[in-house]
């Protein structure tokens, strides 16, 4: 099953087997992991869960769609060129060693 | 800080409320208390994935069973609070056991509004608010031939979208003339009714049910009191909600629509205050106040006030309020609270499928609905968080760079 690590603002680190399908924000909400608020539940309509995806690994991620894109200009901490909503980023298997760093705040 | 707080209400506040303290340091007992059996859940995919079948029981919970033990949550399940002892400074359950607090806050939510209708109790008349209702509801769903929704609101209107999804009949009858006319401006209205019209679902505006009508004990059909009857195996009713104040109100505490606060979130008991669809409060956002919101972004940042008041950083409560509806391929995304307004700008068009409703009572922006323009959406919470407006002239200017306005203001 491919892995995804959360990096916390403090950087404490999770390690989490996310299944094909589920979304990296679902597996860490499943998993209760600090960090993630994700409020709306998934709908990208709160801008609540996001993340930073590690640079050279962007291009293994889902392309993003204009909801995604505009909800980011919405995020609490500064978005950055590595921005993402993990609602949006369901697993694939390219993703598996996926590292994502969180934000200091969601809310 | 220490002491233990005792929350009432496990939904979408109550639980923040928990996780909040815990988050920002609380080193004191945090219970929480909900009347129904699972662990606490999140309400508004209900309505939307859960019931479409798309997510199972497991994403629909706030958190894990262990997050709880983890975090120093002491959760009762199950058990409602019969009543409040405020001179004690302690809460009864039904099982006559007493839970003492240093601080209480009232998080208890709101419940379906159920009419007086001949017929009510009859088996297929069905309710969309709590997890239970929501498992009969799919079950019904699943083998319904003719839908009936009372009440074209949110809810209403999601439930519709899904059925339809699923190739059901859908009518829906409406007292008032349009719908969500309670939320949104008429263009809206407009917009979702043909939306609605077009993927197959039947509307009777202006009417009013007479009657649910059955046989065996089974729902048969709606008579409305134009004279129609309507076949009917499932009748879904969404007409509102009304807020659980009755705890409060025993209590001695002041009750208008919801329990009432101050700014603050506290009730005229210094040790109990009250968030969420429970909660009366003024707005700094609203031309009328006080107001009682029943949005999970309302639930959820009256949490983090309270938590952070607890936890020895009052501030008075600010946050802009905003929520959300999904209804088959629709979005709809309202920042602000428009109640009282007076005129509607368009930016976009409601022929092109996407647009957004800037709703002013003079010069005075009070809110914003965009429709399938979430880049909208987002701009307007950062503009209306940092206090700031544009003009009518500049909503209706297409030319006009909101982003760059909005985007130049710290995120809100």
């Amino acid at each position: 099953m491919p892995r995804v690590t959360y990096v916390s603002y403090d950087g404490k680190s999770t390690t989490l087997d996310v299944p094909l399908g589920t979304s990296v924000m679902q597996a860490a909400v499943l998993h209760g992991i600090d960090g993630i608020v994700a409020e709306c539940g998934g709908s990208c309509m709160c801008a609540t869960c996001h993340v930073y995806v590690r640079d050279d690994q962007l291009k293994l991620t889902p392309e993003m769609e204009l909801g995604e894109d505009a909800m980011l200009d919405g995020t609490a901490s500064p978005r950055r060129p590595n921005s993402r909503l993990s609602c949006q980023l369901v697993m694939t298997p390219q993703m598996d060693g996926l590292v994502v760093d969180m934000p200091e705040t969601q809310t | 800080m220490t002491g233990r707080v005792v929350i009432v209400g496990a939904g979408h506040g109550g639980f923040q409320l928990a996780a909040s303290l815990r988050q920002h340091g609380f080193d004191g007992a945090v219970v929480l208390i909900g009347n129904e059996p699972h662990l606490p859940y999140q309400r508004p995919p209900l309505s939307k994935d859960y019931l479409d079948g798309k997510i199972g029981l497991d994403l629909l919970l706030m958190r894990p069973e262990t997050f709880f033990a983890e975090h120093r949550i002491e959760l009762v399940s199950g058990h409602p609070v019969a009543e409040i002892d405020r001179a004690a400074k302690s809460v009864i359950l039904s099982t006559k056991a007493r839970i003492d607090y240093d601080h209480l806050v009232l998080a208890t939510g709101a419940r379906n509004r159920v009419p007086p209708l001949p017929g009510i109790e009859l088996d297929g008349v069905c309710y969309l608010r709590s997890l239970a209702e929501t498992e009969v509801l799919k079950e019904r769903l699943a083998a319904a031939e003719h839908c009936v929704v009372v009440g074209a609101g949110f809810i209403g209107l999601e439930f519709a979208a899904i059925a339809r999804g699923k190739g059901k009949p859908v009518h829906i009858v409406e007292l008032t003339e349009r719908v969500m006319g309670r939320v949104v401006c008429p263009e809206t209205s407009a917009y979702f009714g043909e939306a609605h019209r077009k993927s197959g679902v039947e509307f009777s505006f202006g009417v009013r049910v007479a009657r649910i009508g059955g046989e065996g004990g089974r729902v048969t059909h709606v008579a409305l009191d134009d004279g129609r009857s309507l076949p009917a195996d499932l009748v879904l009713i969404s007409i509102g909600v009304v807020p659980n104040e009755e705890l409060a109100a025993v209590a001695g505490l002041k009750v208008e629509n919801g329990i009432a606060i101050d700014e603050n979130l506290l009730t005229a008991d210094p040790a109990i205050s009250a968030i969420g669809d429970c909660a009366s409060f003024p707005s700094r956002h609203s031309l009328k106040n006080p107001v009682r919101l029943e949005a999970v972004q309302n639930a959820a940042d009256h949490a983090r006030c309270v938590a952070d008041r607890i936890l020895g950083k009052p501030a008075p409560y600010a946050a802009l309020p905003w929520f959300w509806s999904e209804q088959g391929a629709q979005r709809l995304q309202i920042v602000g609270l428009t109640g009282g307004f007076q005129e509607v700008v368009l930016r976009g068009s409601p022929e092109s499928g996407e647009y957004s409703a800037f709703c002013y009572a003079g010069d005075r922006l009070l809110g914003i609905e965009s429709i399938n323009r979430p880049a909208d959406h987002a701009f307007a919470r950062r503009l209306m968080a940092a206090g700031r407006s544009v003009t009518q002239a500049q909503a209706a200017d297409l030319s006009f760079d909101l982003r760059a306005d909005a985007m130049a203001r710290p995120a809100g």
